[in-house]
């Protein structure tokens, strides 16, 4: 499969700009393989170690509209994810509660890159893809409360949410569960013939599983329009990607079935995009799967109970401080969009509005009727 | 007005902890996210963080209060617009918004909460009283098999024959059926169940996977989810156990987890149960397991004209079903009415001999022992009558307990273990529903509580066997 790594491949110990990485996947494209596939990892490192070009793919320039619109949207999951975090201390979520807060980036990147039709599919760290997706915050609030209008009628809680009519198939609490299901909807676009590509998110502890790579194979065997994205917190719960994991670069998980991988900054949303415009093309084109490891960051526990002794407050307050996705965007929104802080903080204000109302409504929706308990166990036939 | 912070909860259980620390002072300016506290338990430190942004006005308890309770304030916070003379109108827990700009967490009760079950279980429109088990998919009467037209042909066919034509008349009419599994297209089937359906229906219908059951079968429940209907064919339900998560954790729960948004429209195929001198490994009846899962189906034919429209009923069904077949079986021929469409209802028993003396329950394969012990029994003068029970989920005891008290005596035949079998919870079933009309305690014929032995004379006594449904039925009948 791909070439052998070359010195030039491997990186210089400084940030190389590269005008997107179509360009390097073309220049490669006769050398790598027949399929097109850029060389797997060619440009891909691990941040933290002496290597140095972190993504594949350098961010693309967004239109003021694009920054906007990818602020308001990663601004909506984190106000979101810190008010669940509340409502979950004062009791009125119960249960397993995993927050997506410091991950934005990478599902309202990935959607952005997205068309109409594309279906998604995660793990149990999900209100993010929802949020993104454009599942109602009310729905997916008043379900982590437990109450008849949550999207899943109270029956499935954090983990277990999904929305036909947005394209989200869930939202599955077994790790490593939503690769071959997500591999199944592409399957599905295959057999159609549409143009639809399937967005399969997990997180670097699945990327160990068995599931996944009997996935792969049948993914790349049989062409299917999947994207997989690896969003690489560097957590499996408590346990160091490097403690879990006998090879760290994820994006070449692929190799032994050819299917092309690259890293991405995953907590700039403009690299996010590029990778996943890159990876669309790749899978709607017909080439079949890609795996795009998205380099990200939790800011919070694995979960509510989790204090994350595992890890220094110094190595959270640095990405907090120094990489914070929507910090990112609000910076050029000021500094290059010409938006004044008003402007941001009325934003800001809109978005905490939308979050409170959703507080309220799943506050005071009413819990499910104990009817409920005996329906949508079989579909009538 | 302040907004309350309050003492959060770690986890749903627990219900009060240490404020071990205060990481920001009165006076100090705030953002959502920012760390204001540390709480203790016996099991974990946690930090808190601000959600609404303000200045911290007023510390409620100091650092180092032990046993706080959940919910109480901790700290008053005073928004953009808000001033210190604000303070004064929130003193108690009563007045201000919270933390949240609700009310306190006071879920509403549940509307029935405290009623006696009994009128619970009536508002459900359930007339079994408070000791039944409930069953959600106890309900009307089952519909009854479409009668074969007077003058009907009928004609010899296996069962692999009859389960093949299942397969390529539902997949003739509904071009969302495909079959996948190993071995399914090139090679015709492992059993040659598949046999002519690749050239019929093409590689796009008909595809062979790769040796991963696990992957398989989430990737065609997945494509169920998109609304194909796989059928997803094992070479033995052995195999399916690399798969169990899938097929229970993702196809019989989503339905319910979704909020009846989405289901699994799709059949999970193959043999099931012993062979012929497989061995432990290869040798597994999984009935009794899988009809434990509410949101599956199952499905366990015994002739060729039931394995046909059932399975037809399965491919058509819009939940996961499990079709069990039996590799002995593939190969014994029966009759099959020539119609157009046989399709028989799922969960509806069938009475295969009539008799008047002893029930004997039996599915699958072990109708073979039933109906045989039948005979022998007829000839020693006990007449038998011989349910089949053909669905074991949703189980159609109504036609058990109805043959019960016209016989008063229950034997049950299968195949699989004997803890916590098919035979068990019929056993349970009668004491519940039938309890009067028993005259002996019933008795389950099942296979030998051990793995499956490969030498021939010791595979033998581990399967069930029609002398020892004989024995069953004369102890039941009180005739020795």
């Amino acid at each position: 499969m791909a070439a052998a790594k070359t010195p030039s491949q491997t990186g210089t110990g400084q940030r190389r700009s590269r005008s997107r990485s179509q360009n390097s996947s073309a220049k490669t494209r006769g050398k790598a393989n027949e399929n097109g596939n850029p060389p797997v990892g060619a440009t891909a490192e691990r941040p933290n170690t002496e290597t140095a070009e972190k993504s594949a793919f350098d961010p693309i320039v967004f239109s003021k509209d694009e920054d906007l619109k990818a602020y308001r949207e990663m601004l909506l999951v984190r106000r979101f994810e810190e008010k669940a975090g509340q409502l979950y201390g004062m009791g009125l979520i119960g249960g397993f509660c995993h927050l997506y807060i410091g991950q934005e980036a990478v599902v309202v990147g990935m959607q952005m890159a997205l068309k109409e039709g594309d279906q998604v599919t995660t793990t149990y760290r999900d209100h993010g893809h929802m949020l993104a997706t454009g599942m109602d915050p009310k729905g997916v609030m008043a379900e982590l409360t437990g109450r008849r209008s949550g999207y899943s009628h109270g029956k499935g809680g954090s983990m277990h949410m999904f929305s036909r009519e947005k394209n989200f198939f869930g939202g599955h609490g077994i790790v490593g569960a939503s690769v071959p299901i997500g591999t199944g909807l592409a399957f599905a676009n295959r057999y159609r013939e549409n143009d639809c590509v399937s967005i399969t998110y997990f997180g670097d502890g699945a990327a160990n599983q068995g599931q996944v790579y009997e996935s792969f194979n049948m993914a790349k065997l049989w062409s299917l329009p999947v994207i997989y994205v690896i969003e690489n917190n560097q957590y499996g719960m408590g346990t160091s990607v490097a403690r879990a994991s006998a090879t760290t670069e994820l994006c070449k998980r692929g190799e032994s079935f050819d299917i092309p991988g690259h890293q991405v900054d995953g907590m700039d949303v403009r690299a996010v995009k590029a990778a996943g415009d890159f990876a669309a093309e790749h899978a709607r084109s017909g080439k079949g799967p890609m795996i795009l490891e998205m380099l990200t960051y939790r800011y919070r526990g694995h979960s509510m109970s989790d204090p994350a002794k595992y890890r220094s407050k110094e190595e959270v307050q640095k990405m907090r401080t120094e990489h914070d996705a929507i910090e990112q965007v609000k910076k050029r929104l000021m500094e290059s969009h010409g938006m004044s802080e008003d402007d941001v903080k009325a934003v800001d204000k809109e978005i905490r509005g939308v979050v409170n109302q959703a507080a309220e409504f799943a506050q005071n929706d009413p819990e499910p009727d104990p009817s409920e308990l005996w329906t949508d166990v079989y579909v009538e036939a | 007005m302040p907004t309350e912070i309050l003492m959060p909860a770690l986890s749903p259980t627990m219900e009060e902890g240490k404020l071990s620390k205060w990481t920001v002072k009165e006076g100090d300016e705030v953002a959502a996210g920012d760390v204001i506290a540390e709480i203790e338990t016996d099991k974990a430190t946690m930090e808190v963080e601000a959600v609404d942004e303000g200045k911290i006005a007023k510390i409620l308890v100091e650092e180092g209060t032990d046993a706080v309770k959940v919910n109480t304030p901790i700290a008053l916070l005073l928004g953009e617009d808000e001033n210190e003379s604000d303070l004064e109108e929130a003193p108690s827990g009563d007045k201000g918004s919270k933390a949240n700009g609700g009310s306190a967490p006071s879920a509403p009760e549940p509307e029935a909460k405290g009623k006696e079950p009994q009128k619970e279980d009536e508002k459900l429109g359930r007339k079994d009283g408070p000791v039944s088990v409930l069953v959600a998919m106890d309900k009307a009467e089952p519909p009854e098999d479409p009668d074969v037209p007077e003058g009907t042909e009928f004609e010899e066919q296996t069962v692999r024959e009859a389960l093949r034509d299942a397969m390529a008349e539902e997949m003739r009419r509904d071009g969302d059926v495909f079959v996948m599994g190993e071995e399914v297209a090139e090679y015709q089937g492992a059993y040659k169940v598949t046999q002519g359906l690749l050239d019929e229906f093409g590689e796009r219908r008909v595809i062979d996977t790769p040796i991963t059951e696990h992957g398989f079968a989430g990737l065609g429940v997945g494509a169920a989810f998109a609304g194909l209907k796989p059928i997803v064919e094992f070479m033995t339900f052995n195999f399916a156990m690399q798969a169990m998560d899938q097929i229970i954790n993702s196809a019989a729960k989503t339905l319910y987890m979704a909020g009846g948004q989405m289901g699994c429209p799709m059949v999970f195929r193959g043999p099931n149960g012993a062979a012929a001198r497989v061995a432990a490994q290869h040798s597994q009846d999984y009935a009794a397991w899988y009809s434990q899962i509410p949101g599956l189906k199952v499905i366990q034919p015994h002739t060729a004209a039931d394995a046909k429209g059932l399975l037809k009923a399965a491919i058509r069904d819009p939940n996961p079903v499990i079709f069990l077949e039996n590799e002995i079986l593939y190969g014994q021929s029966f009759p099959v009415p020539k119609l157009d469409d046989f399709v028989l209802p799922i969960g509806k028993a069938k009475i295969a001999r009539k008799g008047s003396d002893a029930t004997i329950v039996s599915f699958g394969i072990g109708m073979t022992h039933a109906l045989k012990a039948a005979e022998q029994l007829a000839e020693q003068g006990i007449d038998c009558e011989v349910i089949d029970l053909r669905t074991l989920r949703p189980l159609d005891i109504e036609t058990v307990i109805r043959s019960v008290k016209k016989t008063n005596r229950c034997v049950t035949v299968e195949e699989g273990w004997p803890q916590n079998s098919i035979g068990s919870w019929i056993a349970s079933q009668l004491m519940v529903k039938a309890f009067d009309h028993l005259d002996a305690p019933v008795l389950s014929v099942t296979g030998k509580d051990v793995p499956m032995p490969y030498a021939a004379n010791l595979e033998k006594l581990a399967l069930p066997s029609a002398k020892e449904v004989v024995e069953a039925v004369r102890a039941v009948s009180y005739a020795d």
